[in-house]
């Protein structure tokens, strides 16, 4: 090949680079290892972690332990739709950009708006896009946000503000709740969007319509954060008037990754279409009148409107989306709606058992649908720990984002979490802050 | 030449939407009978918060869900199937052993929020890889968290907007080149600069002239490619970096096309302050059509202050987060970033080591200028797809069809379009913009000669058919599951979903 090219060695094709920015030494890497010791390597990595099938796990916040089906891995590792690029000549990409416009659909029917793209990456980008959107859409600039929506979002939602000079205010939450009173108070005609979750960081259902009336009164675009997998229970917030309608899709099909790949999904009204970030798949016709799909509305996108674009996403989450319309077909339309009965009625069970506990009481006594907060009259640490020693993850400390509640745990009750397995919670955790609290006493 | 436009049977099947295969009363999915005492949802929820009527979500059986999605994959080219050259997205081989690695459930089944105490594993493999690229990049700090190489285009300019903040300096501009990627300006502006174009001299690099001049004080940041989109490496790197960093100006590595330079020469070495490196090119990561990806992102110690949270770090052989960076510009995202990803890279990092890594880029280097070597040895190709800066390629290499444009009536996407009947992917074309009817060509190194060689003929056939008769390549494809589709009026009259109203 080198003859081919007419060149000496291997080195004559790197003589354009300057002898200054030469390595000229081999990488201070490992040599390179045969698959087995990779994969053993790997496996002894992995084997140091506590996964959710080694412990009974009531940790969410932001991410949960969904059953993931069979089906769902024996579509996505098929190469066909593991190995290809983004669809860019979508006369052999329709199988993949017509999964785009099936999942849009399902994002459009839950979430009750009339659009959704093709994935973002991510929950809490997500938010961030929405409020560059709204940004785009009023040229106002300041973002209003209540502190139950979770605290990685409004983080993410900051960092990405700062960067085009808007400003972001939070409204405290009170009892679990956006206070409507607090969000009219600081919302004028310079806010851009209001921020809300629902179910919130708490678990707690808000009162979406209330919120948005008042947010609406001055212009600003309502921004919802939602999980898909409650909205065969929960009203569509689309039904309530707000704009753009975003999230975590990890709970649909997708499995936990420590964190990610998941995908982020991304809904608004008609109106907000055409400053959508990311792809959005079209339908259409080929020269000979067959249905197809193309990826549309490029206009709006980095690669054609460089600094004009609406968003710089090019490469977002198609495998994830994917991953959750597979879901949301194997559950079907009856299917999401028992599965959310189911959760919200373990839930309602586990808050009462739990509740019953001496030493245990609930933080806030809203309706909640899949988790919940309660409050230790013990420290919370030591709580944990003794519960990790039954083989239970106890769920998640408010303390890290809240100080107010630095007693306050965030337990979640998936589907797979079954009666016996939240009764054994119960009888762990009272035995765990009896136990606590007799040893700090002894102890003082 | 008649146009042979018999249908083939993926062609005569009419596509059909899992929605449209919905029946009532079908269902897959099976849940856990209720084993706590039932309630009324209406008990539990206040009415206003019940949805009343359920999604309409299909209706389908799992022997027909697999049935769907299975025929839907057929209608997909793949990187497993067949040759892929798109130039700038680096469609090399995703080696088997990781997605094997990845579904650990040590790894698929560990939730972000595990105590770090109980995720060790996790973490030790995100500081091991976190070394690696900064090894790999010459940067000695390292944040994985960016989801994609535009995510960490919008962290590297929010760093840099820190460092000068922090220095008490407002800057307004940032730079970069005509041939730069178009997330480069995107970036530039959702981080609330103005984006300022640097011309590209006759070598295909910076115009350093171009560059001296725009190079003020008021300039924030060079945004560069290098190798560049055109596949070349900018031999007057030591120079621009010295202008920039002589404004006070920080340098970012658009990592895109780091699949040229490693183990070779390093955006540390040659000044660059920040790095984002696209795992989903480079480091093997399944593309998915369309993602997930990821963008880690490497920095000078000057820049390191700055860095998102939380930062992986050893302390006495354990591994811990450390929240507590008063500078850090904060989150750009939930978590640790797409932990799946990092392990399928740092299985291809640790299976091919130090020299494995330099072998990769030497032959993805190789392949490259074979293949244009060969191309301008055909009569066609040489003539009608002239290279349009005849340097020795890195990469990838940039040919332009306006000769077949202007010769044979045959445009880049005719030629993209026919190569589809000889089972290929096409190249990116009309990128970069500088160059007229561009087709841009990255083979990497994961392919053999022959299907070099078998690509080149197939664009001298291309062009010879395009000889005997234009129409012919104008009108395909012909053999793929849809021919050329109508993308004017999918934007006009935007059917992005199903009318679900229609259906019932």
């Amino acid at each position: 090949m080198l003859d081919a090219i007419g060149a000496g060695s291997i080195d004559d094709l790197f003589a354009d680079i300057p002898a200054g920015v030469r390595l000229g030494r081999p990488l201070d890497l490992p040599a390179g290892q045969t698959e087995f010791e990779v994969f053993d390597h790997l496996a002894a990595l992995a084997e140091k972690n506590i996964h959710a099938d080694r412990e009974i796990s009531f940790l969410g916040a932001g991410m949960y332990d969904h059953y993931v089906p069979s089906l769902i891995d024996s579509i996505i590792t098929r190469s066909e739709f593991l190995t290809p690029y983004t669809p860019y000549q979508p006369e052999v990409s329709q199988g993949g950009l017509q999964v785009m416009f099936e999942y849009q659909t399902a994002i459009a029917e839950l979430t009750g708006l009339d659009v959704s793209n093709a994935s973002v990456y991510e929950g809490p980008s997500a938010m961030a896009a929405a409020g560059y959107l709204a940004r785009l859409e009023n040229g106002r600039s300041k973002f209003v946000v209540s502190t139950a929506v979770n605290p990685q979002y409004r983080e993410t939602l900051k960092t990405n503000a700062h960067g085009y000079g808007a400003e972001v205010i939070e409204v405290p939450a009170v009892n679990g709740l956006t206070d409507p009173a607090a969000l009219a108070e600081v919302i004028d005609d310079d806010t851009a969007a209001v921020f809300i979750q629902n179910p919130n960081f708490f678990g707690s259902i808000e009162n979406v319509g209330e919120l948005t009336t008042t947010a609406k009164a001055t212009g600003a675009l309502v921004v919802c954060v939602a999980d898909p997998l409650t909205l065969g229970v929960l009203a569509p917030p689309g039904d309530f008037g707000v704009d753009i309608c975003v999230g975590e899709g990890q709970t649909l099909g997708n499995r936990l990754d420590f964190g990610g790949p998941s995908f982020g999904f991304f809904a608004a009204t008609k109106k907000l279409i055409r400053r959508m970030p990311g792809r959005i798949a079209g339908e259409t016709t080929d020269v000979d009148g067959r249905r197809g799909w193309v990826l549309t509305l490029q206009t709006r996108e980095q690669h054609i409107r460089r600094e004009k674009a609406t968003s710089n996403i090019c490469t977002s989450q198609a495998l994830n989306a994917l991953a959750g319309v597979i879901y949301l077909s194997w559950l079907g339309r009856r299917g999401i709606v028992e599965l959310g009965e189911l959760m919200l009625k373990r839930t309602a069970y586990a808050r009462e058992t739990l509740s019953a506990i001496d030493g245990v009481e609930l933080l806030f006594d809203t309706p909640v649908f899949r988790e919940f907060a309660i409050k230790l009259d013990a420290p919370v640490d030591a709580v944990l720990d003794q519960l990790a020693l039954d083989g239970i993850n106890g769920g998640y400390k408010l303390g890290i984002d809240y100080p107010e509640y630095e007693n306050g745990v965030l337990l979640a009750i998936t589907e797979k979490r079954s009666k016996e397995q939240i009764d054994l919670l119960a009888r762990s955790l009272a035995s765990a802050v009896a136990a606590t609290n007799s040893s700090v006493g002894a102890g003082a | 030449m008649t146009v042979n436009v018999t249908e083939t049977p993926m062609q005569a099947e009419k596509a059909t939407t899992i929605y449209e295969k919905s029946k009532p009363g079908r269902r897959a999915a099976t849940l856990p009978a209720l084993d706590v005492p039932d309630r009324e949802v209406a008990d539990l929820l206040p009415a206003s918060a019940i949805r009343k009527t359920p999604p309409r979500l299909p209706e389908i059986a799992e022997p027909e869900i697999v049935r769907h999605y299975n025929k839907l994959s057929r209608r997909n080219f793949d990187l497993d199937s067949g040759f892929y050259p798109l130039g700038s997205c680096t469609m090399k081989h995703n080696p088997k052993l990781h997605e094997r690695a990845a579904a650990l459930p040590g790894f698929s089944r560990l939730h972000p929020l595990q105590s770090s105490d109980r995720a060790q594993g996790a973490l030790e493999l995100m500081y091991n890889l976190e070394g690696a690229l900064s090894e790999i990049t010459g940067l000695p700090q390292v944040c994985l968290q960016p989801s994609a190489g535009s995510h960490g285009e919008l962290a590297g300019v929010l760093l840099t907007k820190a460092y000068h903040e922090d220095r008490g300096e407002h800057r307004t501009k940032v730079l970069a080149p005509d041939t730069s990627h178009g997330t480069n300006p995107a970036t530039v502006t959702m981080a609330g600069y103005e984006t300022v174009k640097v011309a590209t001299n006759e070598r295909g690099g910076v115009d350093i002239d171009d560059l001296r001049e725009k190079a003020t004080t008021d300039v924030a940041c060079l945004m560069l490619t290098n190798p560049n989109t055109l596949g070349l490496f900018d031999e007057n790197i030591e120079e621009i970096a010295k202008i920039m960093h002589d404004v006070g100006a920080t340098l970012y590595y658009d990592g895109a096309n780091l699949n040229a330079v490693m183990g070779i020469s390093r955006p540390g070495d040659m000044g660059f302050d920040i790095v984002h490196m696209n795992l989903h090119k480079s480091f093997t990561q399944p593309h998915g059509g369309g993602g997930p990806g990821s963008g880690p992102i490497a920095v000078s110690e000057r820049i390191a202050p700055y860095l998102p949270t939380p930062r992986v770090v050893k302390e006495e052989g354990r591994f811990a987060y450390n929240f507590d960076e008063p500078k850090s510009i904060g989150r750009l995202r939930g978590f640790q970033g797409n932990f799946g990803v990092f392990v399928r890279s740092y299985a291809y990092i640790c299976s091919l080591g130090a020299e494995g890594l330099k072998a990769a880029s030497e032959t993805a280097v190789l392949n490259a200028n074979y293949m244009l070597e060969q191309g301008k040895k055909k009569p066609r190709v040489g003539k009608y797809l002239p290279v349009e800066f005849d340097r020795t390629a890195k990469h990838e290499y940039v040919l332009s069809a306006a000769p077949a444009k202007r010769d044979l009536d045959i445009r880049a996407t005719d030629i993209a379009k026919r190569l589809l009947d000889f089972g290929y992917h096409p190249p990116t074309i009309y990128f970069p913009l500088l160059v007229d009817e561009a087709l841009m060509i990255e083979p990497t190194e994961t392919e053999t000669m022959e299907t070099l060689d078998g690509f080149i003929d197939a664009l001298e056939t291309i062009l010879e058919e395009a000889e005997n008769d234009a129409g012919f390549v104008q009108n395909a494809p012909y053999t793929t599951p849809v021919r050329r589709l109508d993308e004017a009026a999918a934007a006009r009259n935007p059917v992005v979903t199903q009318d679900l109203d229609q259906l019932a």
